[in-house]
């Protein structure tokens, strides 16, 4: 026991004495934090847009202040001519234009159909579909209480966004970044530190000493673990206080259900490191193999269900999927045990099978 | 006995590191592997310590098994390999904390062992290994080596790219350790440390081409050396190759040493050879041969380089 003890030491010692590498550990989950936080939004506010009212009757003019006035929309940029669309456009200074037909009102009023043209600036879809889903359902808002007082529209969409009424982003990326971090700081930094010791050598002289390849392995993940409780704590931590992310679950779950992925990432990691010989081994496989599949294959960035079936499959074998899917069921649907159990159950599964894997696969000489 | 090694063979992907190598050593000795790099005494050490698998062969430390008890075998040997491989970023004091609980002792309980080392790098202890001269972490490395008072030290080139003086040094601390009882196997490529092992064995490719005490293997050799020299020593080294009873050739320093196929060598003849051929200024003496030129003249035996040169 005292031999694990002094080898847990010098982790501590090894960790905390390489500065730079603790600042990049505590630095990056912020960083990565704040610029999520601020850049990867899809909420939209006051998009500059361009409004070419043709007509410029009554009806035309109350629609466009009916626009304006949601707050999603701004006019930057008076057009009165076709031609100047195109250059609006390129320059980037609109990225809506909301075309109303000559004589829209008479129309209207005769026909009891005018015609509005929505062009948008898809080089950004996402911005595209969302500023042109606004307009429609503020245009439809205002005919069913402008034009038509008494009828009722034939069918009435009722969206109701759950669990993120706001569709608020964050709600989104605090819990993939815990998992990005979590893989980041547990999975890369063991197989780094013990490909370290290949590397310099060091390894040579554990080996023939009378320590166990199994307490070398804990040694190596105690301090990690330790690390890694504090950065899921900070991560959580920030997502509440500063972008109001809801912990609606129970906290032991919660904490529990993280414990179990740092345990499966630094699993991970020690297969790594039993593979890879230099520290560039270890941080290639671990960036490739683990980092670019929990931001990719996961759900995190792009939603499972809209994936190739081939790539679905894949994401089966991606433990952050799992982990992914049952925090933000925690987090943000405040559910219990009984809903998240097979995740769970599936997270254990793959830590005994890669814990067996790496202390089997693990070297106790030079070669195998 | 303390080890006994029998037909050790190794290979990697096709190259054959060791052949065949069979050797004793007895407790409280100093056996010293000589040889240049690649001549698979680092493969060979590693064996020893159980951190590789022999082809064939077995070995025995302390009638330890080295494949089946190599938990035990790991217990009573201290092995400080080729490179610095301890912590830089751990200060002396440290490394040696750390390796004295691995190895389940303290740095107090055996101090006596290695006190006269430590001595040396004592003042520097809160200094960080990373930050030490060569010779202050080969002293630092063998004492994490002695912590555990090991009944073998397995020394891989310990005093490569150290300074005469350190070198000078580090044989000392190592006889001193050998009155203690410590038996001692070390590899080294410097044939002038050769005089300090009481048991020597001369690698070449995987191979050990002789291995006793030093003076018997320069006894055993019983080739009478000459050393020559002249104006061109180029063209007296080329010369000497093509004579017919010449058996080895090769530069020493500034000189040539010269051995015959003959037992008696007509050593007027080889002159008028020579002169013939142009040579002034031929100077020739008998000598005494080193550990060197015994390893140098087994070297050719084996491969011959004539015609390389």
């Amino acid at each position: 026991m005292n031999r694990f003890i002094a080898f847990v030491r010098k982790e501590f010692k090894h960790l905390l004495r390489d500065y730079r590498t603790v600042l990049i550990i505590f630095g990056i989950p912020i960083a990565q934090l704040l610029l999520f936080g601020h850049v990867i939004t899809t909420e939209i506010k006051d998009a500059e847009v361009g409004i070419l009212d043709l007509s410029r009757d009554e009806v035309s003019t109350k629609l466009t202040q009916k626009l304006l006035g949601s707050g999603y929309f701004k006019v930057s940029e008076d057009i009165h001519n076709v031609n100047q669309i195109e250059n609006l456009f390129r320059k980037g200074k609109i990225r809506e234009l909301i075309v109303l037909e000559e004589n829209f009102g008479n129309k209207l009023r005769r026909e009891g159909k005018a015609q509005i043209q929505i062009i948008t600036d898809a080089s950004d879809p996402n911005t595209a579909g969302i500023l042109s889903n606004y307009t429609q359902s503020i245009v439809a808002r205002f005919f069913s209480e402008e034009m038509a007082p008494g009828l009722k529209p034939l069918i009435q969409v009722d969206q109701r966004m759950f669990y993120n009424e706001e569709l608020r982003s964050a709600n989104m990326f605090v819990p993939g970044t815990i998992a990005l971090i979590l893989m980041l700081i547990s999975a890369l930094m063991t197989s780094i530190s013990i490909a370290r010791e290949k590397e310099l050598g060091t390894m040579e002289i554990l080996l023939v000493s009378p320590l166990r390849p199994l307490q070398i392995i804990m040694g190596k993940v105690v301090p990690y673990l330790v690390l890694s409780v504090i950065m899921a704590v900070v991560i959580i931590g920030v997502g509440f206080f500063i972008f109001h992310v809801p912990i609606r679950g129970s906290l032991i779950l919660l904490f529990g259900l993280l414990t179990l992925f740092i345990l499966l990432a630094l699993a991970l990691g020690i297969l790594i490191s039993t593979v890879a010989k230099t520290q560039q081994v270890a941080m290639l496989i671990s960036l490739v193999g683990l980092m670019l599949p929990t931001m990719l294959l996961s759900g995190f960035i792009f939603p499972i269900e809209n994936m190739p079936k081939a790539l679905q499959y894949l994401s089966i074998a991606m433990p952050p999927r799992w982990f992914l899917a049952a925090l933000k069921d925690i987090m943000l649907k405040g559910v219990g045990l009984a809903y998240v159990w097979d995740e769970i159950l599936i997270l254990t599964g793959m830590l005994i099978g890669f814990t067996l894997i790496s202390v089997r696969k693990f070297q106790i000489r030079l070669e195998s | 006995m303390i080890v006994n090694c029998q037909n050790i063979s190794k290979s990697y992907g096709g190259i054959q590191a060791v052949e065949s190598v069979s050797f004793d050593v007895e407790e409280g000795n100093i056996f010293g592997f000589l040889g240049p790099d690649g001549s698979g005494k680092t493969t060979l050490f590693r064996i020893l310590t159980t951190l590789l698998l022999p082809d064939n062969g077995s070995a025995r430390i302390d009638g330890f098994d080295v494949v089946k008890d190599f938990r035990k075998v790991r217990n009573i040997i201290g092995y400080m390999p080729g490179r610095f491989s301890l912590y830089s970023d751990l200060s002396i004091e440290e490394n040696l904390d750390f390796f004295a609980t691995v190895f389940g002792t303290t740095l107090k309980e055996n101090y006596h062992l290695i006190r006269d080392i430590y001595v040396q790098i004592e003042p520097f202890k809160k200094r960080l290994a990373g930050r030490l001269s060569g010779g202050m972490k080969q002293k630092l490395a063998l004492s994490c080596a002695l912590i555990h008072q090991p009944k073998l030290l397995v020394l891989d080139e310990p005093t490569t790219g150290v300074d005469a003086v350190s070198r000078k040094e580090f044989w000392d601390l190592l006889i001193g350790l050998k009155e203690k009882g410590i038996t001692i196997i070390i590899s080294t490529p410097y044939m002038d440390e050769a005089g300090m092992c009481d048991q020597v064995a001369l690698m070449q490719k995987g191979k050990i081409l002789s291995c006793d005490k030093p003076d018997e293997i320069i006894r055993k050799d019983g080739q009478q050396l000459y050393s020559l020299k002249a104006e061109n020593i180029y063209q007296l080294l080329k010369d000497l190759r093509k004579y017919p009873e010449t058996d080895t050739v090769f530069p020493f320093g500034q000189d040539l040493h010269y051995t015959s196929k003959e037992k008696d060598p007509d050593l007027e003849k080889l002159k008028s050879y020579l002169k013939e051929r142009g040579h002034e200024k031929l100077v020739l003496a008998a000598i005494t041969p080193g550990i060197e030129d015994v390893f140098m003249h087994l070297m050719e035996k084996e491969n011959p380089l004539n015609e390389k040169l």
